[in-house]
């Protein structure tokens, strides 16, 4: 029978299944940080058991870390606490970490894929929603709570219902200056932050296949806020070359064997699916959110819709955000001044999104009322800025390249947006608060962030490149 | 290790017709600094509850001593965002058993389930009834009986049947925990990895 490649994957995983029951499914990586796991290592010593597979775990310090000032110990007491349990949980259970000053450290969906950890046909879990990046390699990756983090560390399994699949096909060829972000931000204003509930995505057609891996990451990531258990891609050749010399993945004639079998992961001519959505390229401008979530997003050269354009069930919600943004409906939302730019995340904190932003600032200069934080992804991603001189280039623009974290994406370090202020980010979440009590966030591509930057307020970045 | 075991109720239900009610709104990534599960139900709602002096915002329903119970019910898409438990936690401190919604981000529910607090989804209409039941009367009762799978209305005697996994409701109905279940099946998982090498 045709299989999805959902299916494929799932299937390969399955320990036991269960009457009426969740599936108990094997995972072969499971990533851990430092805020969703110590509950479940205090759960493991008052089980008193160990880690099952502390090989196939690893560990790095992200959500809670300053992004200035990493040398000096943390400030913060409670961050510090936590980062430092983490380390001690660590050493405890023989799980390799990657903490603060390590060369590998950095946020943890940007590391596993920059390490080769993140390899197709695997299960990939970790106490984050946004673990559906990793699923850009053709993987099943998903989000999971802390109870099933101490599952995963119990066991190396996790029991979990098998959710409904869903096929997003994008075909055509994007057009200049629309990215990887705009695409995922033109499907979520289509299928809405709830559509994707129940179901896990496979981003398909010509259009998705034409992106980088750092693209299908940027999509992959942001499969949760359309409610779905996660995304993937099927690997193909762009997959197997940003794989291959990666430090743990398979080398020379086992990683040629390991892409052989990676060659069969493709949904089947024929595979049903339970619900499908078709996008054509030629559609999907460079975008931008201006409500509080990630479905409420519109052509950056477009106008908020009127009340009389949304469903009237919709229009109690889009009140309520336009009042938390300032916004009013059916206004233009180019022009609109704002005053911080966050340029980083799991969902655009990769090198390719530093170079769009120096390609773009080259030679120009930052706007006077733009406070800018470009936060790298990762240490690797830092040293990479530096050497390929991107770090230079933000300088010479007025920008500063801050240490690698979660940042200003969820405010839980000190990088927090004042109340009431407009940020432009490249995260993924536009939530009341998430960006900090009142912080008013507009979520957009990197090349977007970087045009507001150089003007200080909001444009369509073809406008000037 | 077992669990509080979820036994039938009746109580009255607190209001708040909001949609996409997220995470970050049910506990900001802020007060997530701890390393213990306890403590969260003091900021749960934490930004829409209080004001940035902190002194409770008089119009939010929780500060409302009109309303009260182990009920909340909520407009759809409830829990949407991040996979912090914390949220399943804040909602069960704080005293909920049961969040009523016409539908749950999926994390969430998952999350929910493993800790005790029963999502039970019920239609837009029946939604719209329950809201209506309270804004009429604030002393509504409402019966949560998950043996059965209903949710009933007292003032109206509706029953609504909700649905649940069979193996999470046995779960919660005995305080069975996943992890135990997961280590009993040592054998099977072991027997899994040697067969893919």
């Amino acid at each position: 029978m045709a299989k999805t490649l959902f299916d494929k994957i799932w299937d390969a995983h399955v320990v036991k299944s269960m009457k009426d029951g969740p599936d108990v499914l094997y995972i072969d990586k499971h990533l851990i940080h430092e805020v969703t796991s110590p509950q479940a290592f205090a759960g493991l010593e008052k089980r008193g058991i160990g880690v099952a597979r502390p090989e196939n775990t690893v560990a790095t310090a992200d959500h809670n870390v300053p992004t200035e000032n990493q040398h000096l110990p943390i400030q913060d007491q409670l961050s510090r606490f936590q980062v430092d349990k983490l380390t001690e949980n660590c050493k405890k259970f023989g799980v390799t970490l990657y903490g603060l000053n390590h060369p590998y450290q950095g946020i943890v969906h940007v590391i596993g894929p920059q390490l080769g950890h993140t390899q197709p046909g695997m299960t990939i879990v970790c106490g984050d929603s946004h673990t559906s990046t990793h699923g850009a390699f053709g993987a099943i990756a998903f989000g999971i709570g802390t109870s099933e983090v101490e599952m995963v560390l119990a066991t190396q399994c996790i029991m979990q219902p098998k959710p409904k699949k869903m096929r997003i096909t994008v075909d055509g060829v994007l057009s200049a200056g629309v990215t990887a972000k705009d695409v995922v931000l033109y499907i979520l204003a289509q299928v809405t932050a709830s559509g994707g509930t129940g179901h896990f995505i496979e981003f398909a057609g010509s259009a998705i296949k034409s992106l980088s891996m750092e693209g299908r990451m940027t999509v992959c990531n942001m499969s949760i806020e359309m409610g779905a258990r996660g995304g993937l891609i099927a690997p193909d050749e762009t997959t197997f070359d940003y794989i291959k010399g990666k430090e743990f993945a398979p080398q020379g004639a086992d990683f040629d064997t390991a892409v052989d079998e990676w060659k069969k992961l493709y949904s089947d001519d024929g595979a049903k699916f339970d619900t499908e959505f078709n996008f054509d390229a030629a559609d999907i401008e460079p975008m931008i959110t201006y409500g509080t979530n990630p479905g409420m997003g519109a052509k950056v050269k477009g106008k908020i819709p009127a009340y009389c354009e949304v469903p009237e069930s919709d229009r109690k919600t889009l009140e309520k955000s336009l009042a938390y943004m300032g916004f009013n409906a059916d206004e233009q939302i180019a022009g609109k001044a704002v005053d911080y730019v966050f340029v980083g995340s799991c969902t655009n904190g990769r090198i390719e999104d530093l170079r769009e932003v120096a390609n773009l600032v080259k030679g120009k200069k930052k706007a006077d009322n733009i406070t800018a934080w470009i936060v790298p992804g990762s240490k690797q991603v830092e040293q990479q800025a530096n050497e390929e001189g991107i770090t230079k280039i933000l300088e010479e623009a007025g920008f500063k390249l801050r240490q690698p974290g979660c940042s200003a994406c969820l405010a839980m370090n000190d990088d927090k947006i004042p109340a009431g202020k407009y940020a432009v980010s490249t995260s993924n979440r536009n939530f009341e608060g998430r960006q900090g009590p009142g912080a008013r966030t507009l979520l957009a591509s990197p090349l977007t962030a970087a045009a507001v930057a150089i003007t200080g307020k909001i444009i369509d970045p073809r406008e000037i490149i | 290790m077992s669990r509080e075991k979820f036994t039938s109720f009746v109580s009255t239900a607190v209001p708040m017709p909001v949609e996409n009610a997220d995470t970050d709104q049910i506990i900001p990534a802020r007060f997530l600094k701890a390393t213990s599960r306890e403590g969260f139900g003091d900021n749960l709602f934490r930004d829409w509850r209080y004001d940035s002096n902190n002194q409770p915002k008089p119009d939010f329903v929780l500060n409302n001593p009109n309303y009260s119970g182990q009920i909340l019910v909520s407009g759809k898409n409830f829990g949407s965002g991040s996979s912090r438990e914390h949220a399943a936690w804040a909602i069960y401190d704080y005293g909920f058993r049961v969040v009523v919604s016409s539908f749950f981000a999926d994390i969430f529910k998952g999350n929910s389930l493993n800790n005790g607090l029963l999502p039970v989804q019920v239609s837009p209409e029946d939604l719209e009834d329950i809201f209506n039941t309270i804004n009429i009367n604030n002393q509504a009762q409402f019966k949560v009986d998950l043996e059965n799978q209903t949710f009933t209305n007292a003032t109206t005697s509706k029953d609504i049947s909700f649905e649940i996994n069979p193996y999470k409701k046995e779960c919660l109905l005995n305080g069975y925990d996943d992890i135990d279940y997961l280590l009993n099946l040592k054998p099977e998982i072991e027997a899994f990895e040697q067969s893919r090498t």
